[in-house]
């Protein structure tokens, strides 16, 4: 391991909980439906998040607990029973239900595996129910695709043949593009989990080795492994080296000939970095904070050092595991300064004296952070773009590059030369 | 439980938020787990604000359960107070912190902190985020006054007359977060300014919990919204005996019956300026000839209650619109717009339901929907045009621009607001009916973007499909046959009434025995439900 700096912060944190990975895991699998158990600031925060008017009617809810739910916790499970039978009357395409815990249904000790045990009995067959926690007290963010995955993982059918796995949520056409590419080395069988259908799911056994294209699925992937799937050390495939090093991981485990994935590889990672250049030319050089909030943390700042230039001034992260972390952090300069967990307004400060020329952070703080002259990239935005592989490091880098070259279009400076 | 897909307004605790981000050295300490800071970006991204809500929230885990969430809080508000250095604090609590019942604020309260603390008690599982904000203002003026309103009561009071100085009001209820607050108060200010009125305190925007020990100085209070203001206000005129105003005034004229009001209140002669109705375009532009085609539009409204209450007497009285429909989400306003309807001759629709709203507008075919931005939302799926009235509302709802609600310039927005976008469905109907000339270009952008004129053929043939559904059922269930020909002059009526003409004629037809339906019968049914 490299010899980064890793220190522990605790305090008032700014993150999003792990009811906010629904944004995207229900437009992964559009037969699916997520229904949350919980209070009216988990409706609130997720139509916050994800500008639910756009939609006739979303496939994600929540079932909003009342005071008299509160007071009996039999009659709650009755509720939930009589929510869950509408529901499905009103939406007879949902093949899987996820029933989702919340901060208030954790504290309050509602049974949502029981729930779930009974309503699949209900529903014999017509639907799936399964259930998993996105509540705060448990899970940040992007944790909540951990939690749902690691629950359709009992699903998932034994099967001993050699394949290769993708685990964690890609932008379909990312994932068609990868592949391609491992078919292009002659990886016979490469599948998804998630699938883009929720009935649609992969086998697992001894003969699956699995990829993780996420860096935030710490318990599907130990259930994976149980399951006896074996998880290839990489790093995460962001930016063209990063992605390069992750398919190589395939290859090496499936014995494929090196020259083969030289000639494969080499032009796409030659034609990565020309149209990455304009962006290093831009980033190079330039100051960079990460406020913790999507655990794409490292890998980004791995990426945007290593093959941009950057030079990072902290990397905060809001939790480390250091074992699934490991192949980034020895990418990673000497002394790296990584805070796991925030204190926010200490962290604020620290981006203050440091004069930082771009912050990655929240939606909450970009605003606030932009009026006091400093440039922001919303970390949610990553887990919306199509930004794997090698071939989207240029994309990936321009998401970066475009903060501040508008500050520089913006600027006073560059109106005085025009 | 109930079901809830997207809700028209947060928890109580959002409420609290608001107010406490409209003011100045107020801080709001919120016992809440990590990820209700989701809050803030309401603040930062809809508003644009540049400053973070001043909010410290206590993001306690589960590992913190099993030890002692009280010494967090104690921590945290600790630390809340040596950093910000508030002039007064909230302490309050979030859903799921109210479950763990530490009692933030006793413990605030307890631990000798020298500034006034006012602990904050939000039922998150039955009460919503207009309910917060209401409590909230009210507990906190309440908080800061209950010491003088024991010395006020045994003062004799005097009027500005004997005090040989100009009346001077409070102007209650503006906050972020509500619709065009910010213009509201600069509009409403001018026109007080106009009769001779001054403004003594503003709150809570922009005002500072100093400010609010000044609110008994007033000879009345303006109530601007009563979703936010009129619990406090109502305890001011109980205590210090501070008359309030009841008329919003939103529309020119609401805007003079609230002038009259004031006045009266104030026991200020009314200047003749007062129904000077040149003051605001808006009565000219309404009785300008290219207004005729506005007269008796239907149209649908839905909001909070202050701005749908104005709305409809806008609609009705101000630019000759036809109301067919009308209701709100806010369970506090429920009864005044039972009131309205009934004038109006309408049911109201009380939900917090965005469906059932959106059937609603589907049942009622109007030609105007004024509503929220989900109503913007379901206007557009169903090819309606749509202005908003009123929150919860999107960025684009905040404009740069100056662009009140009340007082006259408020009815020139409104005027602009709800008459572009029905010239534009005008357009959206005259694509429709030139789309077969060669002139035509395929593919024309209107308004709706890309459903531009496409949409209204997609749009038609959507009808058709219903249509023919429909037929099928009304075949099994009344034996009532379209012919080709009826069918065909039925794709001639605009889509966004087609709708409604089919099932009149299809009632018409019932009624009359009428078995078959052919061009005949649809004239027919006009004449017979034509007023």
């Amino acid at each position: 391991m490299s010899g980064s700096t890793l220190l522990k912060e605790t305090g008032p944190r700014e993150v999003f909980c792990g009811l906010t990975s629904i944004v995207w895991l229900h437009r992964r699998m559009p037969d699916a439906f997520f229904l949350v158990v919980g209070s009216r600031t988990c409706a609130h925060l997720i139509q916050s998040a994800a500008g639910v008017m756009i939609f006739a009617e979303p496939r994600f809810g929540t079932a909003i607990l009342e005071e008299r739910d509160l007071a009996g916790l039999a009659d709650a499970h009755e509720e939930l029973d009589r929510v869950v039978k509408d529901l499905l009357r009103r939406r007879p395409e949902i093949r899987t239900l996820f029933l989702v815990g919340s901060c208030p249904s954790e504290v309050i000790k509602i049974d949502l595996s029981r729930a779930a045990e009974r309503l699949n009995t209900q529903f014999n067959g017509q639907v799936t129910v399964l259930n998993y926690s996105g509540s705060g007290i448990e899970t940040t963010f992007t944790q909540g695709e951990d939690g749902a995955l690691k629950s359709l993982v009992p699903l998932l059918p034994s099967s001993k043949e050699e394949q290769l796995l993708l685990v964690g949520t890609l932008a379909n056409p990312v994932e068609d593009r990868l592949k391609t590419i491992f078919k292009r080395l002659g990886i016979k069988k490469v599948e998804s989990f998630p699938p883009r259908q929720s009935t649609q799911l992969p086998s697992i056994g001894p003969g699956t080795k699995v990829l993780l294209v996420q860096p935030y699925l710490t318990d599907t992937a130990r259930e994976l492994k149980n399951r006896g799937a074996e998880i290839l050390q990489a790093p995460f495939p962001l930016g063209a080296e990063g992605s390069k090093l992750w398919i190589e991981a395939a290859a090496k485990a499936f014995k494929i000939n090196q020259t083969l994935v030289d000639s494969t590889l080499s032009p796409l990672v030659t034609r990565a970095k020309k149209a990455l250049q304009p962006y290093v030319d831009q980033l190079a050089g330039r100051k960079l904070f990460l406020l913790p909030e999507s655990q794409l943390e490292i890998p980004l700042a791995r990426f945007l050092n290593n093959e941009c230039g950057m030079e990072l001034i902290e990397v905060g992260v809001p939790y480390l595991n250091r074992e699934m972390m490991k192949p980034d952090l020895e990418l990673l300069p000497d002394k790296t300064r990584i805070v796991e967990g925030q204190h926010v307004e200490k962290q604020l400060d620290r981006v203050r004296t440091s004069n930082p020329d771009l912050v990655v952070c929240g939606m909450g703080l970009a605003n606030p952070l932009e009026a006091e002259g400093i440039s922001t990239k919303w970390s949610i935005e990553m887990v919306f773009s199509p930004i794997h592989g090698i071939d989207q490091a240029s994309d990936l880098a321009e998401l970066f590059a475009r903060p501040l070259h508008r500050k520089n279009l913006l600027s006073p400076k560059n109106l005085e030369t025009f | 439980m109930e079901l809830t897909l997207w809700t028209y307004e947060g928890p109580p605790h959002i409420g609290a938020m608001r107010i406490a981000s409209s003011m100045k050295g107020l801080h709001y300490v919120l016992h809440a787990p990590q990820g209700d800071t989701y809050a803030d970006l309401l603040f930062t991204m809809i508003e644009r604000r540049g400053t973070r809500p001043p909010v410290t929230y206590t993001t306690f885990q589960a590992r913190d359960l099993g030890g002692d969430t009280a010494e967090l809080v104690k921590g945290h508000i600790h630390e809340a107070v040596e950093r910000f250095k508030p002039e007064a604090l909230l302490v309050g609590e979030s859903c799921t912190a109210e479950l763990i019942q530490d009692q933030p604020g006793s413990l605030a309260k307890g631990m000798g902190l020298n500034l006034p603390i006012v602990s904050l008690e939000l039922p998150a599982y039955s009460k919503k985020e207009n309910w917060g904000a209401s409590e909230t203002f009210y507990q906190l003026v309440r908080g800061i006054l209950k010491d003088i309103s024991e010395d006020f009561s045994n003062q004799p009071k005097t009027t500005w007359k004997e005090e040989g100085r100009r009346p001077r009001v409070n102007l209650l209820g503006p906050t972020l977060l509500g619709f065009r607050c910010r213009d509201d108060v600069l509009e409403i200010q001018k026109i007080l300014g106009e009769h001779g009125i001054d403004v003594n305190v503003i709150a809570p925007l922009g005002s500072a919990p100093s400010d609010l020990l000044r609110l008994p100085k007033a000879d009345a209070n303006v109530c601007l919204y009563p979703e936010i203001a009129e619990t406090t206000c109502t305890w001011l005129e109980r205590n210090f005996n501070i008359p309030f105003t009841k008329t919003i005034p939103i529309g020119v004229k609401a805007t003079q019956d609230f002038l009259k009001e004031l006045h009266d209140l104030l026991n200020l002669e009314t200047s003749s300026s007062l129904n000077n109705e040149s003051q605001s375009k808006l009565p000219w532009y309404s009785k300008s000839v290219d207004s005729n085609y506005l007269t008796g539009k239907r149209v649908f409204i839905f909001g909070d209650g202050t701005h749908v209450l104005a709305a409809a007497r806008i609609a009705k009285e101000e630019l000759g619109f036809e109301v067919v429909g009308i209701g709100t989400y806010s369970r506090e306003m429920a009864r005044k717009i039972r009131t309205a309807a009934k004038e109006l001759e309408l049911e109201a629709l009380i939900t917090n339901d965005y469906l059932e709203v959106e059937e609603a507008i589907k049942d009622t075919a109007p030609e105007l929907v004024l509503g929220t931005q989900m109503e913007r939302h379901s206007a557009k799926r169903l090819g309606i045009p749509c202005a908003v009235i009123s929150t919860p509302m999107h960025v684009q709802d905040v404009p740069a621009r100056y662009s009140p609600q009340m007082g006259w310039e408020g009815a020139n927005v409104i005027f602009d607001d709800w008459v572009h976008p029905l010239m534009m469905g005008l357009e959206e109907h005259l694509i429709g009916m030139f789309r077969h000339d060669f002139e035509f270009t395929d593919g024309h952008q209107s308004h709706l973007g890309h459903l531009g004129g496409h949409s209204s053929q997609a749009e038609i043939s959507n009808k058709e499909i219903e249509f023919s559904e429909s037929e099928n059922k009304s075949n099994n269930d009344q034996n009532i046959h379209w012919t080709t020909e009826g069918k065909a002059e039925l794709a001639k009526i605009p889509f966004f009434v087609r709708g409604k003409v089919r099932r009149n004629t299809e009632k018409y037809a019932q009624q009359a025995g009428c078995k078959e339906i052919n061009g005949e019968t649809l004239l027919d049914a006009k004449a017979h439900f034509s007023k």
